[in-house]
């Protein structure tokens, strides 16, 4: 992995008031025992360029959200104005101690934790003397903002968020970031390979603890080395599988919720080195337009496959004794798919019950007319949720998909919702197709497809295929039918 | 004379029950709450206490947060005072602690831990925070603090890799603990500091001791408790054990950090019933205050 030593005078685009993004990692070795190792020595020494790039800006506050904070109630954010501690680490607790008395804008904490608030979460301000700071925001702090030069503000991680509601937090503080005012560098304090040496090793001798976790870690860094924040956050459930990535990546999701989800920086890497096993990078995300709030900001639906994390209700399954068990853990997302009843009230819509279920609530076709659109339609089975063509490893996890299984799956359920609205496949007018990997699966694809609509006579409606990055269930085709059921010419 | 152990507890750390009874040492106050739970701990007091020749000399805690990577530390300097704030309840549990320790112990555990093949360490950085879960268990069991302790830290192996490595891991720290109380003359009560099923809930109600709130998360959790429960009343701790893996993965039991297979490890997987205390649910999570009475059962003699 290539690094730069670039300092960068920084800017803010566009009447932005996030002047860089960073990520950093949070272990203490780069702070308390960079004589010990040389690539420690490497990590501090690209902590302390970070800290010259923010001592020369403008920046008015620093914001810090750390993957060692973690809260299982809400969320909490720090309002002591000047916590004040010291701070022993409890596994490195022979590197000695870390001594911090920090400036807080507790301004910041009170509108954070009212915008976040007002997303129905619990929140609880903190004020009280000897609050745990964690390792990772005291090191992070102590490294770029030694001199508490710019007030700090630092919010908590839930360990039990997904994706979708932690990119609505980091939402939340671009919010509070406006609200407040102030020119703010944002910092990210995530490890990226989590797994550690189990065992003791000279400290001269650190490596990653796996080949495939470096591996998996450059190419992380060389996508944000090109400021494709957004692409890393999309990978990252999958980067958290190959390489036990930092609390499943949620800082990524959190940085990205705050951008907006956006490619749109420059990158840097700073450093990139093994502590104690793991993988320590430090990142730097230069906006190249300006950086708000999004009004209309609205969840997808990457949310509604969701994996088990200990405590959503909807993964839990009650039996009558517990010699049956309680659903727990579907990695891959297929048994738990939660599914809605079509709404069938509104004029027009069209429900099928050969059709599976919708993943959100909206119905499987609404007539307007003489055209019946169709919404988006999967290959999942009706009555179930299985998927066919997913295939899957001995984990749960999803390794392939089989494009042909999937098509002809589609096109059968497409084929049970025209028929529940009086039509079928001879109706059609328009398809539009969604794939999530074009090179591999259009041509089989195209003949399967080929096969329904492309014969001598067939309904031959237009057509436009595009790759999307992910599907809402582990799918990769979809297809978007518009049939017109008027008198035919 | 070789040590005994006078009883293993499982001995749950929730600070609301803390919070709940008003004590000197904790600042938030409370109109009371969880008394179930705490009057159990009460009928635990008695036992451990009230029997001349039972009394403990020393009190040994196995708490899930005090996590560490690198195996398993043992605090190593005899005298640690602060104030342990808890991250996640911070306005329930602000806990001015002072307590000794019993380091000559500690360094025998982790010296018998060594020859188990287990990694040790020994913390010995004075301005180390004790964690909330040891000072919790410790409170409820003993209010006085006037008997030292040893605490031992949760290693992260069932999370690093699995339910049975982590299970494998604790039970040598067991046998690695059984005999440092023999070498150590000493009167031992083991606090294996964990909940049992621990969904919870994610938000909680205004006043934090309204119970009108509190109940199990959900039914099969419950479940799941009363069929680990029925197995320590009936004395059949092997199956218990056997059982926890599952348990873990099937309620979030807080026994995947380890340290109820420690303590049962410690005392031999005892046939002979354990008395239930108390059993009652913390923001939805399931406790239970268990003690093995190894000194009414077993003359607290050790098996090793």
């Amino acid at each position: 992995m290539k690094t730069r030593s670039e300092i960068r005078k920084l800017k803010t685009p566009g009447g932005s008031l996030v002047t860089a993004c960073y990520v950093v990692p949070g272990l203490p070795h780069p702070l308390l025992a960079s004589e010990k190792n040389a690539g420690w020595k490497r990590l501090r020494e690209s902590m302390d360029q970070v800290r010259k790039e923010i001592e020369q800006s403008d920046a008015e506050m620093i914001l810090y959200f750390s993957t060692q904070w973690l809260t299982v109630l809400g969320y909490l954010f720090q309002a002591d104005p000047n916590p004040k501690w010291t701070l022993v680490d409890s596994n490195w607790h022979e590197f000695g101690s870390m001594p911090y008395e920090f400036k807080v804008d507790t301004k910041f904490a009170s509108l954070y934790a009212s915008e976040v608030k007002e997303m129905g979460h619990y929140t609880r301000e903190v004020n009280y003397k000897g609050f745990p700071i964690d390792t990772g925001t005291v090191v992070a702090q102590k490294l770029l903002n030694p001199q508490n030069r710019i007030p700090a503000a630092m919010a908590s991680c839930n360990m039990y968020a997904e994706k979708q509601e932690t990119l609505s937090i980091g939402q939340a503080a671009m919010r509070a970031i406006e609200k407040r005012g102030l020119k703010t560098v944002v910092v990210c304090v995530s490890g990226l390979s989590s797994r550690y040496h189990t065992e003791e090793i000279p400290y001269g001798e650190d490596r990653f603890s796996s080949q495939k976790d470096d591996e998996w870690n450059q190419k992380i860094l060389e996508i944000l080395s090109e400021g494709r924040l957004e692409d890393v956050s999309e990978v990252a459930r999958e980067y958290s599988r190959q390489a036990n990535a930092d609390m499943g990546f949620r800082g990524i999701w959190w940085l990205n919720g705050l951008v907006g989800k956006t490619n749109d920086f420059e990158g840097q890497v700073f450093g990139y080195e093994p502590v104690f096993g793991t993988g320590a990078g430090v990142v730097g995300l230069y906006p190249k337009r300006g950086i708000h709030s999004l009004p209309d900001w609205v969840n997808d639906e990457a949310d509604l496959v969701e994996r088990f994390s200990g405590d959503k209700k909807k993964t839990v399954e009650t039996k009558p004794d517990v010699e049956t068990k309680m659903e727990t853990s579907s990695r891959g997302g297929v048994s738990s798919i939660v599914t809605y009843e079509a709404p069938k009230t509104a004029a027009g819509n069209v429900s099928s019950k050969k059709a599976p279920p919708p993943v959100g609530p909206y119905p499987h076709a609404k007539r307007v007319g003489d055209f019946l659109f169709l919404s988006g339609v999967g290959p999942r089975k009706p009555g179930t949720k299985d998927i066919p063509g997913v295939m899957v490893d001995a984990g749960g996890d999803v390794v392939g998909h089989d494009v042909v299984v999937q098509t002809r799956s589609v096109l059968e359920n497409i084929q049970a919702v025209l028929e529940e609205a009086g039509s079928s496949l001879h109706d059609v007018v328009d398809v539009q197709v969604f794939l999530t990997d074009m090179k591999r699966d259009f041509a089989k694809f195209n003949q399967v497809y080929g096969e329904h609509f492309g014969y001598e006579g067939g309904p031959s409606p237009t057509r436009t295929t595009v790759e999307v990055t992910s599907l809402p269930t582990p799918i990769c085709v979809e297809l978007k039918v518009t049939a017109y059921l008027g008198k035919k010419s | 004379m070789a040590g005994k152990i006078i009883a293993g507890v499982l001995s749950p750390h929730p600070p609301h029950l803390v919070y709940a009874s008003n004590p000197p040492q904790n600042e938030p106050r409370s109109e009371g709450g969880w008394e179930g739970l705490r009057w159990g701990y009460e009928r635990l007091n008695q036992s451990l206490f009230s029997h001349p020749d039972k009394k403990p000399d020393v009190i040994l805690v196995h708490s899930p947060h005090w996590m560490t990577v690198v195996g398993h530390h043992v605090l190593g300097l005899p005298h640690f005072k602060g104030l342990s704030v808890d991250p996640i309840f911070p306005h329930l549990f602000r806990f001015q602690y002072d307590l000794k320790v019993d380091v000559d112990l500690s360094l025998l555990i982790a010296e018998e831990g060594k020859k188990e093949g287990l990694i040790t360490k020994v913390m010995k950085n004075p301005d180390f925070r004790i964690d909330y879960g040891a000072i919790t268990s410790c409170y409820l069991t003993r209010p006085e603090f006037d008997i030292p302790i040893v605490a031992i830290s949760s290693n992260n192996s069932p999370y690093y890799f699995s339910n049975e490595v982590g299970q494998a891991q604790m039970e040598k720290l067991g046998r690695a603990t059984a005999r440092a109380i023999a070498r150590s003359g000493k009167r031992a009560v083991l606090l294996a500091s964990n909940s049992m099923s621990h969904r919870h809930f994610t938000t909680e109600p205004e006043i934090p001791e309204d119970m009108s709130f509190e109940h199990i998360y959900h039914h099969g959790q419950y479940l799941w408790d009363m069929e680990m429960l029925k197995l320590m009343k009936a004395g059949r701790s092997r199956q218990l054990v056997d059982s926890l893996p599952e348990f873990m993965d099937m309620a979030l039991a807080e026994v995947k950090a380890g340290a109820l297979t420690w303590m049962l490890s410690a005392l031999g997987f005892p046939s002979y019933p354990a008395e239930v205390h108390a059993y009652g649910s913390v923001i939805g999570t399931g406790n239970a205050v268990v003690e093995w009475d190894h000194f009414k059962h077993a003359g607290g003699e050790v098996k090793i």
